[in-house]
């Protein structure tokens, strides 16, 4: 009799569900636990911000943003991402710091036919055979940054480099792409071992820096690995032989510890990015001074990204005047990148990575004493990653 | 390859053993004497770094700190004694190992909800930031060979004690027999309570001498923790002596592994493949090693007088 009646009841919320969404679901993963948790939350800083200029809504709808913890790993991202879409009905997933959850993740969310915005990982594999048409980057692909790096290090005349980097997905990418621009010779390569329990003592592969005859010392340790890596340069002395050169090892949220700590052997240490927070573009004024008051630090990549993830979104919705079912709307609007962008106006490929300029970014200190970057010049203009080649779409 | 590089790597494989030492002689000590299994060893490792940090961003000096967070340390491995394991004595090995397991989440997440997920970073103190001049051939960081200096003043310490005093002979006994210095007369109860505060007081030293050079975060116990059940089991467990050098060969092993590793196999691979199989094969070695122990000397190599 009860079941009967409970039945008839389920059934009759299910008739009763509105054709038209009132709001906009999205699902941002990133890595709320960890060490790395430091970048997650400037990514939800971003996004919380993001949601606050635009008044909580796109268009006519609300915002609703659930953020999930990936806790660093591929399987509890995949998991997370498999919630989203099942249990959530998220209209967008986005979010992804690290390429290895996204590549574990990625199916998932298109198999459920929704769209995945990356606001930061950009493994190759999904720029080539994997592209898809429901996925879109607001990042760069992993290649990019550093072959603008082995780009810089020809400019400036270096010609033997010694390579670092974690054991992963990322950072086999990165040492690929200097290795891809680089001219000179690889003294020597390193990679080191990744994951929840990272390697954090790099003294025995610094060690062998300087006597390989190096002039340049090239490495990617995002995170928390970024503030012991640079710790342990400057400790061995090595900081006063080799000049440093990185990619998403430096920013603005390594710097605030380095700067505690002391360690001005950053200073002056060069890197390349796609973004940088004193870019002229009033969208990016607006980010970076609106993030400092709130926040009270300067906003990472990280952080330009996932803002820009979240207007991305919001020009699509507001192109198809709020029709969420209408998928094809949505993925030309987003196509268009036509949206007010924190790195200035840009445009897609093919595999739905951003075609846009790559900067050369300079540690100083700014007028109020803060450790922060600057833009040294522009590497590369209108760059378009090597991967597209093999995208089929 | 020249002789300054093999130097340092010597050095560097040094430091990482003393510091294996003082995780695992707490943790050799334990089981030995008590027979328990403890995994939350690594937890006290990692509680000894948070101490620390807090302490010397509190007071400004490293010194001080350390001064203080040994005997805190040493208090939470008491009270952890005291409120969790002497209920696990006569348990079986996988109630303990489960337990203890327990403990290492009850600790993770204490240290998450007090110093939050993203961990404690602090600087070497400014005196000891410079390197040192060795032979003339290369430079070591004078921090590092501090360690090294204090991990083998505590491997003497703990030796003296354990050879030449009283308690340290009633820790032998402990560890060859324990049921039978209780009936001795001996307050068998208040030995392992010491015994266990004092292994997680130097597992705590291990983490705050190690926090300066990389950062006190959740978790960094448990990586340690694992390396210091390879190093008890080549060495023998209850054996201070077969922790020692266990300790030792194992840094040096893992240390050379990662500096020469990829060069030996680029003699007789390609460099793609040996730069792709060098981190995972010398992260390997250890554990292999303990395979051959295990096979042809599963005592260990320096074990206690049997019981």
């Amino acid at each position: 009799m009860i079941r009967k009646s409970a039945l008839a009841a389920a059934l009759l919320t299910f008739a009763a569900q509105p054709a038209l969404a009132d709001s906009v679901k999205i699902g941002f993963v990133t890595t709320l636990t960890t060490p790395a948790a430091v970048i997650g939350n400037d990514m939800k800083n971003a996004v919380e911000l993001a949601v606050e200029h635009l008044g909580g809504k796109m268009g006519d709808l609300d915002i609703e943003m659930i953020l999930e913890d990936d806790a660093f790993r591929p399987e509890v991202g995949r998991q997370k991402v498999d919630k989203l879409v099942k249990s959530d009905d998220v209209d967008f997933v986005a979010g992804f710091i690290w390429s290895h959850v996204l590549l574990a993740s990625l199916k998932t969310a298109t198999d459920a036919g929704k769209f995945l915005i990356s606001s930061n990982a950009g493994p190759s594999e999904i720029a080539g055979e994997l592209c898809h048409e429901n996925f879109f980057s607001t990042s760069w692909q992993n290649d990019q940054t550093p072959m603008a790096m082995g780009e810089v290090l020809n400019r400036q005349g270096l010609s033997k480099v010694y390579l670092m980097a974690p054991n992963y997905a990322a950072g086999t990418d990165m040492l690929a792409g200097v290795e891809s621009t680089f001219k000179g010779e690889v003294v020597g390569r390193d990679l080191t071992r990744w994951g929840a329990d990272a390697q954090l003592d790099f003294s025995a592969e610094l060690a062998k820096v300087e006597p390989s005859g190096a002039e340049a010392l090239f490495v990617f340790y995002p995170g928390a690995a970024g503030g012991a890596f640079i710790k342990q340069y400057q400790q061995s002395g090595l900081a006063e032989k080799v000049p440093l050169f990185s990619v998403f090892t430096v920013d603005a949220l390594s710097l605030p510890r380095l700067q505690e700590a002391g360690l001005d052997a950053v200073i002056g240490t060069q890197h390349t990015q796609q973004w940088s927070p004193d870019l002229p573009f009033e969208q990016n004024q607006k980010f970076v001074s609106a993030f400092k008051e709130k926040y009270g630090t300067y906003p990472s990549y990280y952080a330009a990204q996932s803002y820009d993830a979240i207007y991305l979104i919001d020009s699509a919705v507001r192109a198809v005047g709020g029709d969420l079912d209408n998928m094809d709307g949505m993925r030309e609007a987003m196509l268009k990148a036509d949206y007010p962008s924190t790195r200035g106006p840009y445009t897609y490929g093919k595999n739905h990575f951003p075609i846009a300029n790559f900067y050369l970014r300079e540690v100083v200190v700014d007028d109020a004493g803060v450790w922060t970057v600057k833009t040294v010049e522009t590497v590369f203009e209108n760059h378009q990653d090597l991967h597209v080649g093999k995208c089929n779409m | 390859m020249d002789g300054g590089l093999v130097l340092i790597q010597l050095l560097n494989g040094i430091q990482l053993g003393v510091l294996l030492f003082l995780v695992a002689a707490g943790l050799t000590l334990v089981f030995g004497i008590m027979d328990f299994v403890n995994l939350a060893h690594g937890a006290l490792y990692m509680v000894g770094a948070f101490f620390c940090a807090t302490l010397t961003l509190y007071f400004g000096s490293f010194l001080l700190a350390i001064a203080i967070a040994l005997p805190a340390t040493f208090l939470v491995g008491y009270l952890t004694e005291i409120l969790v394991v002497r209920h696990l004595y006569r348990r079986d090995h996988l109630d303990q190992v489960l337990a203890t397991f327990g403990l290492i989440l009850v600790f993770d997440t204490l240290v998450h909800m007090i110093w939050g997920p993203q961990g404690l970073s602090i600087n070497l103190p400014q005196a000891v930031t410079g390197r040192v001049d060795l032979f003339g051939i290369a430079e070591f960081p004078v921090y590092r060979l501090l360690i090294i200096i204090a991990g083998l003043l505590v491997a003497v310490g703990l030796f003296l004690v354990i050879t030449r005093t009283r308690v340290g002979m009633l820790v032998r006994a402990g560890a060859s027999n324990p049921s039978m210095i209780g009936a001795l007369g001996v307050n068998i109860r208040k030995l392992f309570r010491y015994v266990f505060a004092f292994g997680a007081m130097l597992a705590g030293f291990g983490g705050m001498i190690v926090a300066p050079i990389t950062q006190a975060r959740i978790g960094m116990g448990n990586d340690v923790l694992l390396i210091a059940f390879v190093v008890i089991i080549i060495g023998g467990i209850g054996s201070i002596r077969g922790a020692f050098i266990a300790a030792l060969v194992v840094g040096l092993i893992d240390t050379m592994g990662r500096a020469f590793l990829d060069d030996i196999m680029a003699a007789f691979l390609s460099s793609t493949a040996a730069e792709n199989a060098a981190p995972a094969l010398s992260a390997m070695l250890v554990y292999i090693l303990m395979a051959a122990i295990l096979y042809f000397r599963p005592q260990g190599l320096f074990p206690p007088k049997v019981r």
